[in-house]
């Protein structure tokens, strides 16, 4: 008995097989069991070294089988970027449209889901604490708790930050650890030496983790900075996960509300670019420092 | 009124109603963030057991939220049939869950009782239900409405093709507008969330899809879902409305923070019967979810599904066509995972219809819920199996505009084909005549935009 060691031979196998079974010199019983023996053995070793992998076909590409007007469809898909003209296997939508859909949602959740990695916050040398959410089911769940520090985390802020500072700079997971792990390292010293060059003093930025926009406020009570900007990602679509917000306020008290709050979002290299974010909202906190406003007080002064 | 219960060798005491009709649920995140959940599975467990002990007379007499201070309690009071009520008010909870599920029982029975019965009293027998009991009673009833056409025929089940651009771009709504129509789904209404809420966008999009309505004659209804306000405006200036739309809630405080209130909505409902494009009766389409209250920080207090059913008792007196449960849509504060969604869709689906209303479901879910298509798609044939009249449908199941997934166009024909339900009639003659589909089924013309550009 020979070895199927690739699918020609497997093919060859089952074709030859098939020739005796139907000439009645093998059982079907037969067949199936020399089948089943060639398929057996066969060898899979995945081949690592190979360049090839497989890859969605581009989203712009006309899914649908013999169409009445196929410019006019491919017209279609430029106009939105709905999910159309992409076909389907009876009722259902094609493979590759349900994989797609399915690797976009995954993104997403992942973003949502994963930490920011320690590795990340090593390589940007910031120092990381914890909201008072414990983890991130309690995170989502629980809104509250995303606003404000643990106790250790109060602790550690007092001793290691420097107090008075004109600008403190936080960086939030929020919903997306994504957004924070691709904007941060160009935004974030674009940001820094904008304000440096500016003559602003800047007190070192550190990473909250499990946190909500209203953690600033209680990080601005203990450090008691003029301006406090908190760089934290956006809640993810299924277009993209990366994107990211900052929101400005100037010395919060128990009295804030939102519409105190300056927010630049859709920051991520298909919206804002992250670099030009650094340069954007450089300007809108010397606006901010100028006026000793932000929010809606800051754009009624203007 | 026993507020006491024993399970096994435990005794759980309860102070208030509304204690226990919150404990009486079943898990959900929001009744957790408000911290009026039961602490134990066996607490949840006494309190439903008080609830089914209690009359229906215990729960008139002791509303969530008193009639003085809410408007909603007021709706919910002052629409009611008291000679039905009368009939009726010694029943227990339990009671009422049995005489819903029993054989003698029927859709007609239950549209008679539902006028007899509040939004708390619905919201209570619902607790006591299981899914299958849920699914079960539901089925039972038909409620029918009728704007241009009529929704709710049986053995029909409809969709809002819901075409949403991230920019209000008019020519890539269209795209997705005749990819949806392609496959069938846009019967229940063509219904377009804006992002720019104001008169002309509204307008301009009212206008082109009633010219396109007209063009291909096709029998539906059209609506931008603007506020209220916005609408009216519209309206005013000549747009062609067909149905007017508005999200509602549960109490007072949260329908003032979505902006409306008793006043606004019969002025829009008047001015949809004096001046809109549809031949009616059956003029407003309101959505409504799960959690809203949480989310506004208006539930005082009260459990977010006896909320969800007060929403109905004021939505039922504007005799809307369609009222659409978007529980999913709110976050994972309020309903965490796709098991909870499941429930709610199917409490909602219940709850509506046991008011009498024509309702459709939109077994939805965020990126930031432990939720995900295979949740939305059992969720979905649930709510179909239990009689929902309607659904969403949006491009690919991704909506672009408004970031959160929703039933596909694709979902739309499959569970029509999957439980042999049918368009509404004259939309299926529609579909017939553009050779879209044949005996119930797509055609191999079907799920191409194209055939709208000879």
């Amino acid at each position: 008995m020979t070895v199927a060691n690739n699918e020609l031979e497997k093919v060859i196998i089952q074709s030859v097989m098939e020739e005796l079974a139907k000439k009645g010199l093998l059982s079907h019983k037969g067949k199936d069991q020399v089948m089943a023996a060639a398929m057996m053995d066969t060898p899979l070793v995945p081949n690592t070294e190979s360049e090839e992998m497989v890859t969605f076909p581009p989203q712009e590409e006309m899914q649908i089988s013999n169409p009445f007007n196929a410019d006019a469809v491919k017209a279609m898909k430029k106009l939105t970027p709905a999910r159309i003209g992409i076909g389907r296997a009876g009722t259902r939508p094609k493979t590759m449209s349900l994989l797609r859909f399915l690797a976009d949602h995954a993104v997403a959740q992942d973003a949502v889901f994963l930490d920011v990695s320690e590795e990340f916050l090593r390589r940007m040398n910031l120092m990381s604490v914890q909201s008072a959410a414990t983890s991130k089911d309690e995170f989502l769940q629980r809104p509250d708790l995303g606003r404000r520090l643990s106790e250790e985390a109060v602790k550690i802020v007092s001793e290691k930050c420097e107090k008075n500072v004109q600008v403190q700079i936080l960086i939030v997971d929020g919903l997306s650890s994504t957004a924070i792990e691709a904007n941060i390292p160009d935004l974030l010293p674009a940001l820094i030496q904008g304000l440096k060059s500016a003559g602003i003093k800047v007190g070192a930025p550190f990473f909250v983790k499990n946190g909500r926009v209203w953690v600033q406020d209680h990080v601005a009570s203990i450090v008691n900075s003029e301006v406090i900007i908190s760089l934290i990602g956006e809640r993810p679509g299924l277009g993209t996960a990366e994107s990211l917000s900052a929101y400005m306020i100037y010395r919060p008290n128990e009295n804030t509300v939102e519409a105190d709050r300056t927010v630049i979002s859709n920051i991520h290299k298909g919206g804002i670019p992250p670099a030009e974010a650094g340069a954007h909202l450089t300007d809108v906190i010397q606006q901010i420092l100028a006026a000793k406003a932000s929010g809606v007080k800051l754009n009624q002064q203007k | 009124m026993i507020l006491k219960a024993k399970v096994y060798n435990k005794i759980f005491a309860f102070q208030s109603l509304k204690e226990v009709m919150a404990k009486a649920n079943e898990e959900k995140s929001g009744d957790e963030l408000v911290g009026i959940a039961a602490k134990s599975a066996s607490e949840r467990v006494a309190a439903k057991l008080v609830l089914s002990n209690l009359t229906l007379e215990d729960i008139y007499n002791n509303p969530v939220i008193p009639y003085e201070e809410d408007e909603v309690t007021r709706a919910i009071y002052d629409g009611l049939n008291l000679r039905i009520y009368q009939e009726i008010k010694s029943w227990t909870v339990g009671y009422l869950r049995e005489y819903i599920l029993d054989h003698k029982t029927t859709g007609e029975d239950l549209t008679h009782i539902s006028r007899g019965l509040t939004s708390e009293m619905i919201a209570a027998v619902a607790k006591l239900m299981s899914t299958m009991d849920l699914v079960f009673g539901s089925k039972k009833m038909r409620v029918q409405s009728h704007c241009n056409t009529t929704l709710g025929v049986p053995g029909t089940l409809a969709f809002r093709c819901q075409p949403n651009h991230p920019t209000d771009n008019i020519e890539g709504m269209l795209a997705s507008l005749k990819e949806g129509l392609a496959y069938g789904s846009g019967d229940a209404v063509i219904g377009i969330n804006p992002v720019e809420d104001n008169v002309e966008t509204v307008t301009r999009l009212l206008d082109t899809v009633k010219n396109f309505m007209i063009k291909w004659e096709i029998p539906t209804q059209n609506c931008v879902l603007a506020h209220v306000t916005t609408q009216i405006k519209a309206i005013e200036k000549g747009a062609p409305v067909d149905l007017v739309f508005q999200s509602i809630a549960g109490t007072q405080k949260a329908n003032d923070a979505f902006g409306v209130n008793a006043a606004i909505l019969d002025e829009a409902f008047a001015l949809a019967q004096r001046k809109g494009t549809a031949t009616g009766p059956n003029l407003m389409y309101f959505e409504t979810g799960q959690g809203s209250e949480v989310s506004l920080d208006a539930h005082l207090g009260v459990d977010m599904m006896t909320l969800e059913a007060r929403t109905y008792g004021y939505a039922r007196g504007y005799h809307p066509f369609m009222t659409n449960n978007v529980s999913g849509f709110i976050g994972p504060e309020t309903i965490y995972s796709g098991r909870e969604v499941i429930r709610a869709d199917l409490e909602d689906l219940f709850m509506g219809k046991l008011h009498g209303l024509p309702m459709g479901i939109a077994p939805c879910y965020t990126n930031h819920m432990k939720a995900d298509q295979n949740d939305q798609e059992m969720g979905t044939l649930l709510c179909a199996m239990a009689g929902s009249n309607f659904f969403m449908g949006v491009p690919g199941g991704d909506d672009v505009m408004l970031s959160y997934q929703d039933t596909s166009y694709h979902d739309d024909a499959s569970t029509r084909e999957i439980l042999g339900l049918r368009p509404l009639p004259e939309f299926e003659k529609w579909l017939e005549k553009m050779g879209i589909l044949a005996k119930g089924k797509l055609t191999e013309r079907a799920g191409d935009p194209s055939i709208f550009d000879k």
